[in-house]
């Protein structure tokens, strides 16, 4: 699973790294950003389901991979 | 009767010195009524105010009944007239869907912030894309500078700096308890946090907190006060602030008032009306809103024993319970000015009618969510809009929430059985930002 954010969606509520601190973090203005090269490590897909689907925004896409 | 021909003149024009420090000190010269008159005229319309007829079609956010309890009312239009309109406030939108209140935060071309106040006096036109208190008043492309400036220092890391103080500015609020039984929540505790926590980043006095709540008070109940009242008392804010500006730009400090005096974008710096706009946004969004979180989920824990008890017993919860406060009890909302006559959602809009934007009203919406109005302490998928949506999402969302946590944590940690003293003594603040402000509750 790979995640990635939508820089013309998000508004930097932060929810993604509030719940999911271990895959996304913030930019200087608070964007979130995505950590690494995006690739949730196994066992981190709840996490980053739990960002995904707590986005105010709907800014935060999951593809699935493999 | 117009805006400016209400103001009082106090000074003669300004002469702009030729030296910078002079130029910095006089940039701030003109006092309030003074920056007034350089602007062109808003208009007014008639005040009426009374009981609500039908809330569909005679709707007024200022009424009694609706500070009391809006969810009743905003659950019922929603299924029978999801966008209901009034013909108070010179004409005006209620749309109560979620879809509806998203599409018009989203939707910056066809609705303006030129005001976000829904009141009987609209700005001018010329006034956007700035409007008087930006970034919430301006739309693009200003807002994106506006708000740019202010992103940095309300990151969640920048805010996290300020937890600290906050933790023990809480534990002395609780402390200052000691021997009562019966405490006001509200005008005890959690009306002091933000006010404190605001107040210093702007590098205010601390003993002015009680000066910020009458301008909170001023600014979003006063809304069908006589516009001459409500000029006055705008200008008792503007003048403090203005107050405030020139005693830093006199003594320059590491705060938020001294930042926005030197900031610039474009190689200038800021009009005087938009640092001491952008100040009072900070003051009074910073102060009402989140005085309202805190007040309302300790309200709802107060008669809610077993939701009090699981936080209590399982403090991990308190992160997800909170966000469930924020959708049920979302403390702001909105306004949007329609910019042209244009059929909208199934209504025909006219240019300078409001549209009432109310998160509150979204986050109970059940095609957005399961058991909306159920508040589920635990709920795992909370896409609440208390925030707002799009680009004027809350700049000091970040702030509220370390606030809110903080305030609750401690709270319960110090203060774990408590209850309603008098259902009947509780008051809901009326207007667009709504929450207890008497909350009496035994605590002995």
């Amino acid at each position: 699973m790979r995640a990635q954010i939508d820089s013309g969606r998000c508004q930097g509520h932060g929810r993604c790294y509030d719940l999911a601190p271990d895959l996304f973090g913030d930019d200087d203005e608070g964007y979130g950003t995505v950590l690494g090269d995006g690739v949730v490590p196994e066992g981190k897909e709840p996490d980053a389901r739990l960002a995904a689907s707590n986005c105010p925004e709907r800014a935060i896409d999951l593809l699935e991979e493999g | 009767m117009t805006e400016r021909s209400e103001g009082i003149k106090r000074h003669g024009p300004v002469v702009t010195p030729s030296d910078e420090g002079g130029l910095m000190t006089d940039r701030f010269a003109k006092n309030y009524a003074e920056l007034r008159d350089d602007q062109p005229l808003g208009t007014r319309n008639e005040i009426v105010t009374g009981p609500v007829e039908d809330w569909a079609t005679d709707f007024s956010h200022l009424e009694p009944e609706w500070a009391a309890d809006p969810y009743p009312i905003q659950d019922d239009l929603r299924q029978r007239c999801p966008i209901a309109h009034t013909d108070r406030f010179g004409g005006g939108w209620l749309p109560t869907r979620y879809e509806d209140v998203a599409a018009i935060a989203y939707d910056t071309e066809r609705f303006s912030s030129r005001s976000v106040i829904m009141s009987n006096f609209r700005p001018p036109r010329e006034l956007a894309p700035v409007g008087g208190t930006p970034p919430i008043s301006s739309d693009p492309p200003f807002h994106q500078h506006a708000r740019r400036l202010l992103l940095p220092a309300f990151t969640k890391t920048a805010v996290g700096r300020l937890e600290p103080a906050t933790r023990a500015f809480c534990h002395s609020l609780i402390d200052g308890f000691a021997g009562q039984d019966v405490v006001d929540a509200a005008r005890d505790y959690a009306q002091h946090i933000p006010m404190r926590v605001i107040g210093d980043m702007l590098g205010f006095p601390p003993e002015d907190g009680p000066r910020f709540r009458e301008f909170v008070e001023n600014t979003l109940e006063g809304v069908n006060l006589p516009p001459e009242e409500r000029i006055a008392r705008m200008e008792q804010l503007f003048d403090y602030l203005l107050e405030q500006i020139r005693d830093h730009v006199a003594n320059p400090r590491e705060d938020l008032t001294t930042y926005l005096i030197e900031a610039e974008f474009g190689g200038e710096k800021l009009q005087p009306s938009h640092v001491a706009g952008t100040m009072a946004l900070l003051l009074i969004a910073g102060i009402d809103t989140t005085w309202s979180a805190i007040g309302a989920s300790l309200w709802h824990l107060a008669k809610t024993p077993a939701d009090r008890e699981r936080l209590v017993a399982d403090p991990g919860l308190l992160p997800t319970a909170m966000e469930e406060f924020l959708r049920a009890y979302a403390p702001v909302t909105m306004a949007r000015l329609v910019k042209e006559d244009m059929h909208w959602a199934g209504v025909d809009m006219k240019a300078e009618d409001w549209v009432l934007l109310s998160f509150p009203a979204a986050n109970r919406d059940p095609a957005q969510f399961d058991r909306a109005d159920e508040v589920v302490i635990d709920r795992q998928v909370n896409r609440h809009a208390a925030f707002g949506l799009g680009i004027h999402r809350c700049v000091g969302s970040h702030l509220a929430r370390m606030e809110l946590r903080v305030a609750l944590e401690i709270w319960l940690e110090r203060i774990p059985a408590f209850s309603l003293d008098d259902p009947s003594a509780v008051t809901w603040a009326a207007g667009q930002v709504r929450g207890p402000r008497t909350l009496p509750l035994r605590v002995g």
